[in-house]
């Protein structure tokens, strides 16, 4: 892992504390749904803090893909190189 | 274990709910009196959820035509409509709807649902994108998922949030298509249209509306939204349905595109279904017709809107932000709600109870739609269902109740 996912690591953490509203800890095999307990409608939220904080747009394709924080990252980073 | 099993946590919130006393979704009518009342488990009911909005389903015109063609061409077509061809009531209904639009062309689909799912699948295929309001209706989702676009969701009624998408899409091969819908079933707010239309403009995209729940229902003759804040012509392509203000089934969409009819070739929602019976055809004729020519149906419609909103926001309850013929009523949890829709139904007031993840917000909510047929006394009697139950499930505090009358 390269600084900066693991900067993108600590972006994504404070995100998922703003959208939840408590502390999280999560590492790249944390399951967003299972693990952090978030319903569609949060994941929907999270998704869109996501996508303005990086000023992407996550299609629904790829957002089906993402299970774990490491997946996210690995989809941020290739829309953001515009992969 | 089936192989049904794997919805099992959909089964265990149904039973939540069942556990407490009710099934909604076993709701039978014994009989349906009129567009507004009903029969169940004996006793009258006033009908309050049946987005019947002009309540036409029950006209005698309307019925007569029914008759008159399922008499004369039978129950049903039996097929589609490449293969078994048309009937002259297909050509006609599709001929009365691209004139009561002022467009070219339109295209008669066999349910709303289809409509949406034909129309968009179409349009859009592998390399373009769709641009979807975050809350648009299940046919708008699964439509999107059938024409392999890459489909992108737009915060809510956020016209800045879709320019911000279109605005990163700047450059990107493929063609853009917004979707909104008139009136958004759940909470029976409108869509920003004008904003919309501006950022359609700006952006050269595509713009789509979804007029189901706003046919009949807003602008001057009841084209809907487009017509009511005058972007019509900014409206690329209108969808809409029979199943509601027009009280049949099926469903259409219009446009002023010259390619419109390769839709007919390639739509396979359109392509591989059954067309609509004639007495559907034939009475759905009759309803649009109604429809312009009674616009008194929509000025009572707009009352009872109006009467029903005002009259609950009034004892204090938390309803969508504007008066139209849906009026959602916010619950505090799922527990209130099901006793609240229960006590309801008892009192003899029959609404749809809606709970997540069909909600836009994660609250349940009690869904009514009036109708145009509603009396202002069957209004006043929900009214005093609502505020009688509310009272009794302690969610009216006397402070609220004034709070809302002095708003």
């Amino acid at each position: 892992m390269d600084v900066s996912s693991r900067s993108m690591r600590d972006d994504i953490a404070s995100i998922f504390e703003q959208v939840l509203n408590r502390p999280v800890q999560i590492t790249d095999e944390t399951d967003i749904v299972e693990d952090l307990g978030m319903d569609s409608l949060g994941v929907m939220n999270f998704v869109m803090a996501i996508e303005d904080f990086y000023d992407i747009s996550i299609p629904l394709d790829r957002i089906s893909q993402v299970q774990t924080v490491g997946d996210l990252i690995q989809a941020v980073e290739e829309l953001r190189k515009g992969a | 274990m089936t192989i049904l099993a794997k919805h099992a946590m959909y089964k265990a919130a149904y039973d939540a709910v069942k556990n407490m006393g009710i099934e909604p979704l076993s709701v039978r009518f014994d009989d349906v009196l009129s567009p507004t009342e009903g029969v169940l488990a004996g006793k009258k009911t006033i009908l309050l959820g049946t987005n019947n909005y002009l309540g036409l389903t029950f006209d005698p015109a309307c019925i007569e035509k029914s008759i008159e063609a399922t008499k004369h061409q039978g129950t049903g077509t039996t097929g589609s409509r490449i293969a078994n061809g048309s009937y002259d009531g297909h050509l006609r209904l599709e001929q009365d709807l691209a004139k009561f639009y002022g467009r070219k062309h339109a295209m008669v689909f066999t349910t709303g649902y289809q409509a949406n799912l034909g129309v968009l699948s179409t349009l859009v295929g592998r390399g373009d994108h769709l641009m979807l309001d975050a809350d648009s209706h299940a046919s708008i989702y699964d439509g999107s998922r059938l024409g392999h676009a890459e489909v992108i969701r737009f915060r809510h009624n956020n016209p800045d949030d879709l320019y911000k998408r279109l605005r990163r899409l700047e450059g990107v091969p493929g063609d853009k298509l917004i979707v909104v819908e008139g009136i958004y079933s759940m909470l029976g707010d409108t869509a920003p249209l004008k904003e919309i239309a501006h950022v359609k403009r700006e952006t050269g995209a595509c713009l789509l509306v979804d007029e189901a729940h706003s046919l009949g229902v807003l602008g001057e003759t009841g084209r809907g939204l487009a017509e009511a804040v005058g972007v019509e012509a900014d409206v690329d392509f209108i969808v809409g349905t029979f199943s509601k203000s027009l009280g049949s089934v099926g469903g259409f969409c219009v446009s002023d595109n010259p390619d419109f009819d390769v839709m007919r070739l390639v739509s396979r929602p359109y392509m591989f279904t059954a067309s609509l019976p004639p007495g559907v055809i034939a009475s759905t004729i009759e309803a649009l017709r109604q429809m312009q020519a009674r616009p008194q149906l929509r000025a009572d419609l707009m009352r009872n809107a109006h009467r029903l909103h005002d009259g609950l926001t009034a004892l204090g309850f938390e309803t969508g932000p504007e008066a139209n013929p849906i009026v959602a009523v916010v619950m505090p949890n799922q527990e209130i709600a099901v006793a609240f829709w229960k006590m309801l139904l008892e009192s003899g007031v029959y609404l749809n109870l809606a709970v997540p993840p069909a909600t836009p917000t994660n609250q349940p909510l009690l869904r009514s739609s009036v109708s145009a047929a509603h009396t202002i006394q069957q209004i006043d009697t929900a009214i005093e269902a609502f505020g009688h139950v509310g009272r009794q499930l302690g969610i009216l505090s006397a402070d609220k109740r004034r709070a809302g009358v002095a708003n």
